[in-house]
């Protein structure tokens, strides 16, 4: 913890205050810096490839004509405008998968950073949730195209976006911050989490709808599955065009303030052992 | 998991207004697991057969340490007895085990220049990214980046990316960003291989410049003779435990004495 008192810096180790509340106090100190790690990851993914910035677009677009092909033309999913309902789960499902990865990633090869100056050690987490959200703008740009392909109607209530974009936002930090602080600890955690992360796309409505489940599914799954209502959210202001009604907002509201919690007590707490680990 | 930060409050300090750097009775503990555990999949089979056995290791034990400011204070000792985990505490990178560190001052550590670099940004790029490391504002970096772009002599490569750089260019940069402003507390690591001659002496002068404008300038070496030169105090580190503070000649005599 470093103060500013009468314009100077004083460090005492034996001052420890909260973990919790020096993490956020030093996080808001350090502003500029997760700007300028949103803008390195930014900048050198468009450096190193010719089409740059446009893959940010193109890789969901990619997935999402694979998944039309293969879902409504061969096995014959009955879902209106598909591809649209394909796009909008996949960017909110990408959100998620890259910015957790990304959390846990960044931090171990920041290591050697950590280990000579002091910056906030959650930096990284919300650098990768930064980077995340520029990337989720980038695609609506493609997505309002393929709405407007498809023939669905883009409604007023798309400004309400933000919203469930939120809660996507306070959930993927929180999980990114779990399994970035179990990374340090065991290296093959990175390993295990791209396993669990397919798995996990496959438990959420993105390339089916939770009518086709089967009926017991349709009990359990929903709301043992966190991202189930969380995706569901994010589509309604684009997909379906209307805003969610309470019963269906408050339970994704309160998973994702306390996974968030939960996270950010559990990180800042083990955080002054990372030196020690990485 | 272990908690290895246990400092206390009721630790006794003597922070007079003088100090820049104070460690009293500070330890630093390692927990060592006897046998390499790198994955969560073994860890779970030994957690289960009950056989995780850990040892400590003493990276610092029982250090006091007061370092005026204004002073030039050297570190001396071999490797691995515990020089970079003392400037780690200094740095706030560690917390101490056991004990307290007081530091006053804005300390701007010169290990390892360029440390934060990306090598597909350019020069400009990686200013402004490495300047936000050392906890400078935008606003700062902008006033700054003129002076930084001088003092690093890189002329147009400046947007050039960073991996197009020679390793003397890439530490330029990185000591013309470190040294930029007057730093309180200034940590050298031998790093004065930097650059051909002519950017050394440079770097010598303005290292030079901020000693007498009154900062305190911490420099670790083995290499004694550098010590002497130009420290006013120096100080012994062998096996993680202060054998010897005190005018250079004194402690360099003792270090010397027993070095095989």
């Amino acid at each position: 913890m470093a103060n500013i008192q009468n314009n100077q810096y004083f460090y005492d180790s034996a001052k420890r205050g909260i973990p919790a509340v020096d993490e956020l106090r030093e996080v808001i100190n350090y502003r500029n810096l997760i700007l300028q790690l949103v803008r390195r990851d930014v900048v050198a993914r468009y450096k190193r490839s010719v089409l740059g910035i446009a893959w940010t677009m193109i890789n969901p677009l990619g997935t999402m004509l694979v998944l039309t092909i293969a879902f409504s033309q061969i096995l014959r999913f009955n879902i209106p405008g598909y591809p649209a309902y394909v796009l909008s789960g996949l960017i909110a499902w990408n959100f998620f998968s890259q910015t957790t990865t990304a959390s846990m990633v960044n931090l171990v090869w920041g290591g050697q950073l950590l280990r000579r100056i002091y910056i906030p050690r959650s930096s990284f987490a919300l650098a990768a949730i930064g980077t995340g959200v520029i990337n989720v703008l980038l695609s609506l740009g493609p997505l309002l195209i393929i709405m407007a392909v498809v023939g669905l109607p883009i409604k007023p209530e798309l400004l309400f976006l933000p919203v469930p974009l939120l809660l996507l936002l306070l959930f993927s930090l929180g999980v990114g911050l779990i399994i970035s602080t179990w990374a340090v600890y065991f290296p093959d955690v990175a390993e295990m989490y791209q396993i669990v992360l397919s798995a996990w796309m496959y438990l959420c409505p993105i390339i089916y709808s939770e009518e086709m489940l089967p009926e017991q599914m349709k009990i359990w799954l929903p709301s043992l599955n966190p991202m189930w209502g969380i995706i569901k959210l994010f589509r309604m202001p684009i997909y379906d065009g209307r805003l969610p009604t309470w019963e269906e907002f408050w339970p994704s509201l309160v998973i994702s303030l306390s996974v968030l919690v939960i996270g950010w007590l559990l990180f800042s707490l083990k955080s002054d052992e990372f030196a020690y680990r990485i | 998991m272990n908690l290895h930060t246990e400092s206390k409050l009721t630790t006794p300090i003597i922070q007079s207004p003088g100090n820049a750097i104070t460690l009293a009775d500070v330890s630093v503990r390692y927990r060592v697991p006897s046998e390499r555990i790198n994955t969560f999949k073994e860890y779970m089979i030994r957690w289960m057969q009950r056989k995780i056995t850990k040892h400590d290791f003493w990276a610092l034990h029982h250090v006091n340490l007061t370092i005026s400011k204004g002073e030039v204070f050297g570190l001396v000792g071999r490797n691995g007895a515990g020089k970079s985990t003392l400037l780690k505490l200094i740095a706030r990178v560690l917390r101490p085990s056991q004990g307290r560190v007081q530091v006053v001052g804005h300390v701007v550590p010169l290990l390892e220049l360029g440390a934060g670099f990306h090598p597909e940004l350019t020069g400009r790029e990686n200013i402004y990214l490495n300047g936000a490391m050392l906890g400078y504002t935008r606003a700062q970096m902008d006033e700054k980046f003129p002076r930084i772009i001088d003092f690093s002599e890189l002329g147009e490569f400046i947007e050039s990316p960073v991996r197009t750089y020679s390793s003397g260019m890439y530490a330029r940069l990185g000591f013309a960003i470190a040294v930029d402003d007057q730093p309180d507390i200034l940590i050298v690591d031998e790093i004065l291989g930097v650059g051909d001659e002519a950017f050394q002496r440079k770097c010598a002068v303005r290292i030079e410049e901020y000693r007498n404008k009154g900062a305190t300038i911490l420099l670790v070496s083995h290499n004694a003779a550098l010590i002497e030169s130009t420290c006013q105090k120096a100080a012994w580190l062998e096996r993680g435990e202060l054998l010897a503070v005190g005018s250079p000649s004194e402690v360099l005599n003792q270090y010397r004495l027993l070095q095989p």
